[in-house]
């Protein structure tokens, strides 16, 4: 069973088709990178994923036991505040909200999570800082903490690295791989960097408007398609 | 004058008790309002509740029972006119609230012997305060304590992501719809006392101080209450002192201690 499925999924806005007719499955420890020019459709099928925006035809159904709230989600840097006043830990511990069920307030088992997460992302001694006084890419670390606390299977990330130094891109892709390798945590990530993708990525979904290509990274690396965005030398 | 004999009269006493939990309801509503830039929402409410107000006095009906729910009414609306992206939603509050202020005003100019009663509702009189209303006051803003300290997790994570917090599961638009409604009901008690143009600087004014001092959520939420309560007194203590108006008096306490925060706090 797939751990998510994309059964000719399009999706609309006010009666105007954005994405239309995706097909493709993931299963666990799959790693898939969403690649395509902007306004192609990429964020409206994270948004779609997330059950943030229904389909108008087609569906998407998930499976392995993972619930529609159990999705680890990185939005794009610009839908946060970067001035928003708050720890790194208060940050990382809004991740367990969705296992907290009825309960009021934050128990030992959620801070528990939140500090091996914490850990998991190398900044435990960044816990009682602010937010607002971090790096761009100690941000992305923070909010990738709080994916993790939201999930045990898969992660959502749109555009991670965007806005980050190369070192600090580079630094945020390995440890995006190494969550996937080590803890077989699947990863649906946007991007626009298709040679990054192409290295790292186990699959690769080529949107533009439509699903343009679905398949392995290998297979995509010899595609007509991929020669003419990846330029000529690679491959 | 002794500063000891404020405390002896009712008015002062009940004016006291009142105004202190409003200020720790609105510096706690405001904080979450103004990171989710819905400052101006806090402004809109009182605009309407003048508004109402003044229908209210004019068919002598209990001023706080007719208010409360028909600015929680504009509330909801402000919210979801703000969502639903037709008009631009800082057009929609300024349309609404001067709307309801001109009503508010027709009302006045038609109801003979209410001209005083307009300067009280719209600067704000610690004299209009009835025992009913106290009680009721007290009750509210206690509710509005209880459901922020309660539901403390889940309105920071939407304050903080609202995409996240709903992608998790997270009713963002109940919390959403819950945080209007506790700000009108803080919005409808602070009024009486602050006037209708003032009592969205009670909202504003301790969130923008805290954020200068603190940087932890927690921390500006617990600065917030403290700076509010700490303005609210000394202005009413300023108020009785100087005999200037209760509100413009308050609304000058948390000018200063915005100077101060500002010279003394972190950049920010």
């Amino acid at each position: 069973m797939a751990l998510l499925t994309c059964e000719n999924a399009s999706f609309s806005y006010d009666g105007v088709t954005v994405l239309e007719d995706v097909s493709f499955s993931l299963k666990a420890g799959d790693y898939l990178c969403v690649v395509g020019e902007n306004g192609s459709g990429k964020s409206t099928l994270i948004k779609g994923l997330l059950s943030l925006k229904a389909p108008s035809k087609g569906k998407i159904v998930l499976g392995d036991g993972l619930k529609r709230t159990e999705i680890g989600y990185l939005p794009q840097q610009t839908e946060i505040q970067r001035d928003f006043p708050a720890s790194v830990r208060e940050v990382v511990l809004s991740g367990c909200l969705n296992s907290m069920g009825g309960k009021l307030f934050y128990g030992e088992e959620e801070k528990r999570r939140a500090r091996e997460n914490l850990e998991r992302m190398g900044i435990e001694d960044l816990k009682d800082r602010s937010y607002q006084e971090l790096s761009g890419g100690q941000q992305q670390r923070v909010l990738l903490a709080r994916a993790l606390c939201a999930t045990r299977k898969l992660l959502l990330l749109d555009e991670p690295v965007t806005g980050l130094d190369p070192v600090a891109a580079g630094e945020m892709y390995n440890l995006i791989k190494l969550v996937n390798l080590c803890d077989d945590i699947a990863v649906v990530m946007v991007t626009h960097d298709i040679h990054e993708a192409v290295r790292y990525a186990t699959h690769i979904l080529h949107l533009g408007h439509k699903q343009l290509f679905f398949g392995t990274s290998a297979e995509y690396r010899h595609s007509a398609l991929a020669r003419r965005f990846l330029g000529g030398g690679a491959g | 004058m002794s500063l000891l004999s404020m405390f002896s009269y009712h008015f002062m006493q009940r004016a006291l008790l009142v105004g202190v939990l409003v200020s720790l309801c609105a510096a706690l509503l405001g904080v979450s309002l103004v990171l989710k830039r819905y400052s101006m929402i806090g402004d809109g409410l009182s605009h309407v509740g003048f508004g109402a107000l003044a229908i209210a006095s004019a068919l002598r009906l209990a001023p706080l029972a007719v208010t409360v729910p028909v600015v929680a009414a504009a509330a909801v609306l402000l919210l979801r006119v703000r969502g639903s992206g037709r008009v631009k939603g800082d057009a929609a509050i300024a349309i609404i609230s001067s709307s309801a202020l001109a009503i508010g005003v027709i009302v006045v100019s038609l109801t003979r012997g209410m001209s005083t009663e307009v300067t009280s509702y719209l600067f704000g009189s610690i004299l209009s305060l009835s025992r009913g209303d106290t009680v009721l006051s007290v009750i509210l803003s206690l509710a509005v304590i209880a459901l922020f300290v309660l539901l403390y997790p889940r309105l920071f994570a939407v304050t903080f992501d609202e995409t996240f917090a709903r992608a998790t599961g997270a009713r963002a638009e109940l919390y959403n719809t819950l945080l209007a409604v506790l700000t009108a009901v803080t919005v409808v008690l602070g009024m009486r006392m602050m006037g209708a143009l003032l009592i969205s600087s009670l909202i504003i004014f301790p969130a923008i101080s805290a954020m200068r001092l603190c940087r932890s959520f927690r921390g500006v939420i617990l600065c917030a209450a403290a700076i509010s309560v700490i303005c609210f007194l000394f202005g009413m203590t300023g108020s009785y002192v100087f005999e200037t108006p209760s509100g413009a008096s308050i609304v000058a306490a948390e000018l200063i201690a915005f100077g101060f925060c500002s010279l003394f706090g972190r950049k920010g």
